[in-house]
């Protein structure tokens, strides 16, 4: 195998390392396209997933002005929505259609497929010491399927009877019935084929995650000395390919039902007038299979924020992260107990309270580890050298959101509590909080942490901060009302509460909620602003290890060709948190291919 | 020309994602068969009667392994020919199978119980048609070794494209006689 180094004239000094190793022919279809190095793979996520984003949260900003001006017309809505919004008024039909792709969309393609997809794909093979992952065939196809699930998904947008509409969850039989509702016919179908294709897509990604970490490390990486994110992402894909599976068996049950005439989930039903002859079915069935997925699905979303959290909170306190082991510990526990709360979803589906007490308890668990986790955060940072990186504020900003998104899980978890908050605006906060806003602050950390090693320059950190004050005190005035909401009753996925004399009061504060949406939704343009500019104009580097980080990923050259490292790949002495300890040329460090010197003990 | 070489004397990467694959495949079935246990113990369940042919089709996949294991072996000894003849054989023994997955649901179908009668027999064509999905998959990667032997220009001495195929079909093969079992059993 060939390793080749391109620079696209970039700092000459930094190219001298790269210069002997020779070019192998490359055309731009294999380089960027089919590409099936990770690095570029990873940076195909990354894209794709910022398109979704935005696609996802302009959503939002449409719904969010019905529920702040419900007594409004916007007349350019018509324009560019049709009659969606005929005067300038969102129907209620697409109404639905919005929260319900809002959901899928910013769940699966961006915080699944744009975070771990983006996160796993660049650092496993860098940060372990691999030249490629186990299969980078099955990786490019990983992101193919991908693409071809985000294309089948946006056609959706486009079909008359419009997109899918039942809620992300897809409950059926709204959703398996295509005359119950205008998003039960075409859309749903075209959202099922999309969701198959894109669990292919993450189970492909998900073995190869799980195969190159454990079977490619470079000489002496143990286990126990990966980086942190490692065994986040480690986790995060053994959650998917456990989980995932069982979501497709649920979804082609489905298909099914809504195509040939089946009743897995069906029975009893009587819709305008005409009983339909299904029959012994359950529907409940579906919730199970589908919250087999959905649950462990939110740890997916945060595992790799919380990997990314910790190697920056270390990185810029300049202290070794506190309790490695404890952090690996809880990962593994959050992990499992992922697996064992689905039905902590289905409280009041009614379902047996003695098997409910068994989910309370297993859900109220969860804190356990994950009190652990900010424990050792705040540790990490407690008497730290704390440098105020954009990536170092939005990893605090996490730790934040985590706590408090996390502690409204404990009032969630409890299936007393729950018959009164179940469905209300109080678990809308809950998991945007701890698992939408947290998750895309660990995105965006490792997106400011990793560009440096991504694209060889840096972002703009006036717009960084800029970016992360305002996303940051918006997510708290956009969510934190809600709680209140919440508690006194106001239900979700609601299209107008203006009817209702005791939502009415509300009426302000939806206002005020709507506009910090607008505001945040606007920064956020100062981020993708920042990026792309930055690809092609930002600082260029000086320092190929910029951040004064241990891991692996910043011993290859500035830009780093298919195969990483132009010569051996580097050995492992050491873990990858030895901050605050004197290098050779007296830094505060002491990277992982470092030997240990005769005045250490082993790590 | 794979960037991802075998950096440590442990098991090929390949092999060990195989079998990160099965376990994935096997949630998928753990879904579908307990969705059924689920729906068995409600009320109103029939059971069904398992097609005679599907015994059949046991033996014959149970034989297309043995074939394989052979052809593998032969592979091994670096006796083509012989590893071309055990190979199609394998492949006809699977397509057999399929075919005969085929005609036993054929005559359900012809005996009025077809796929929507009873939630029952929803389950049994579902789950053994994906079963038979993933046969079929197994054959196509057979297939596609059966002309790379045929053709001269490439040569392949390396065991692992073909181990890691013939596990996937010793799996598929059990997990048929998994299923068969299971249904049997519980109906």
């Amino acid at each position: 195998m060939s390793s080749e180094a391109v620079l696209h004239g970039s700092s000459a000094h930094l190219a001298d390392d790269a210069h002997h190793v020779h070019h192998h022919h490359e055309t731009f279809i294999t380089k960027y396209v089919f590409s099936q190095d990770h690095k570029m793979i990873a940076k195909q996520f990354l894209i794709t997933g910022m398109i979704w984003a935005v696609i996802g949260g302009l959503f939002s900003v449409i719904f969010r002005l019905q529920l702040g001006y419900p007594d409004q017309t916007f007349p350019w809505l018509e324009d560019i929505l049709g009659h969606w919004a005929k005067g300038g008024k969102i129907q209620p039909e697409f109404y639905y259609a919005l929260v319900t792709m809002h959901g899928t969309v910013l769940v699966f393609f961006v915080l699944t497929a744009g975070l771990s997809g983006t996160f796993a794909n660049f650092l496993i093979p860098l940060q372990i010491g691999a030249r490629d992952m186990a299969s980078p065939l099955l990786n490019m196809l990983s992101y193919w399927f991908f693409f071809i699930a985000s294309v089948i998904m946006i056609s959706s947008l486009f079909v008359q009877t419009g997109p899918a509409a039942g809620g992300w969850t897809v409950y059926p039989p709204l959703s398996a019935l295509g005359d119950a509702s205008q998003g039960s016919k075409i859309g749903m179908d075209l959202w099922l084929i999309s969701m198959a294709i894109f669990i292919v897509s993450s189970l492909l990604g998900g073995l190869n995650y799980i195969t190159t970490i454990l079977t490619m490390r470079t000489k002496g990486m143990s286990m126990t000395r990966m980086p942190l994110t490692m065994w986040a992402l480690f986790f995060t894909a053994v959650l998917g390919v456990l989980s995932f599976p069982v979501l497709l068996s649920g979804c082609i049950l489905l298909i099914f039902d809504r195509n040939l005439g089946t009743s897995f989930f069906l029975s009893d039903i009587v819709v305008a007038g005409k009983i339909l002859p299904n029959e012994g079915g359950s529907a409940i069935l579906f919730q199970h299979l589908f919250w087999f997925l959905g649950h462990p699905e939110v740890y997916i979303i945060m595992l790799p924020a919380m990997g990314m959290v910790s190697e920056i909170l270390s990185i810029n306190s300049r202290k070794p992260i506190f309790g490695y082991m404890a952090m690996v510990g809880s990962l593994f526990a959050i992990c499992t107990l992922a697996l064992l709360v689905w039905a902590h979803h289905m409280f009041v589906t009614g379902l047996n309270p003695f098997l409910g007490a068994v989910f309370v308890l297993l859900t109220l668990l969860i804190a356990v580890p994950s009190a652990i986790k900010v424990f050792n955060w705040l540790t990490t940072l407690w008497k730290g050298n704390i440098r105020f990186t954009p990536a170092m504020l939005f990893a605090i900003g996490f730790v934040s959101l985590f706590i408090s998104g996390g502690l409204t899980g404990i009032f969630l978890g409890n299936s007393a509590l729950d018959i009164h908050l179940h469905d209300t605006y109080f678990v809308v906060a809950h998991f945007h909080i701890v698992m939408g806003v947290a998750s895309f602050f660990g995105m965006f950390a490792g997106v400011y942490h990793w560009f440096p090693k991504m694209y060889g320059r840096h972002m703009n950190h006036t717009l960084a901060y800029l970016h992360f004050w305002i996303t940051m005190v918006g997510a708290y005035l956009i969510f934190w009302p809600m709680h209140y909401q919440g508690l006194s009753g106001m239900p979700r996925r609601y299209y107008d509460f203006s009817n209702w004399e005791s939502f009415k009061q509300y009426a302000e504060l939806n206002q005020f909620i709507s506009l910090v949406v607008i505001i945040v939704f606007a920064a956020q343009f100062l981020f993708l602003f920042n990026f792309f500019y930055s690809i092609f104009k930002g600082r260029k580097l000086t320092d190929l290890n910029p951040w004064g980080a241990n891991t692996l990923e910043w011993t290859t050259p500035l830009r780093p060709g298919h195969g990483n490292w132009p010569g051996e790949i580097p050995e492992v002495h050491r873990w990858a948190y030895d901050y605050a300890k004197e290098g050779k040329n007296g830094e505060d460090f002491i990277p992982q291919n470092v030997p240990v010197g005769e005045d250490e003990t082993r790590h | 020309m794979s960037v991802a070489l075998v950096q440590k004397n442990k098991i090929h990467p390949h092999k060990f994602a195989l079998w990160v694959a099965i376990g994935s495949i096997l949630m998928m079935f753990a879904g579908l068969t307990s969705a059924y246990v689920v729906k068995r113990s409600q009320a109103n369940w029939t059971t069904f009667e398992i097609p005679v042919l599907f015994w059949y089709s046991t033996a014959v996949i149970l034989l297309s392994s043995v074939t394989l294991y052979l052809a593998t072996k032969a592979f091994k000894e670096r006796r083509s020919g012989k590893y071309r003849l055990y190979l199609a054989t394998s492949i006809l023994l699977g397509v057999l199978f399929v075919v005969l997955q085929v005609l036993g649901f054929r005559n359900l179908w012809l005996q009025g119980l077809n796929l929507t009668v009873t939630v029952a027999y929803s389950f049994l064509y579902v789950i053994v048609g994906l079963h038979a999905l993933h046969v079929i998959g197994g054959l196509v990667a057979m297939v596609v070794m059966y002309i790379k032997a045929l053709s001269s220009k490439m040569k392949m001495y390396s065991p692992v494209p073909l181990e890691v195929m013939g596990t996937y079909w010793h799996f598929v093969d059990l997990l048929w006689v998994y299923l068969l079992l299971f249904l049997l059993m519980i109906r």
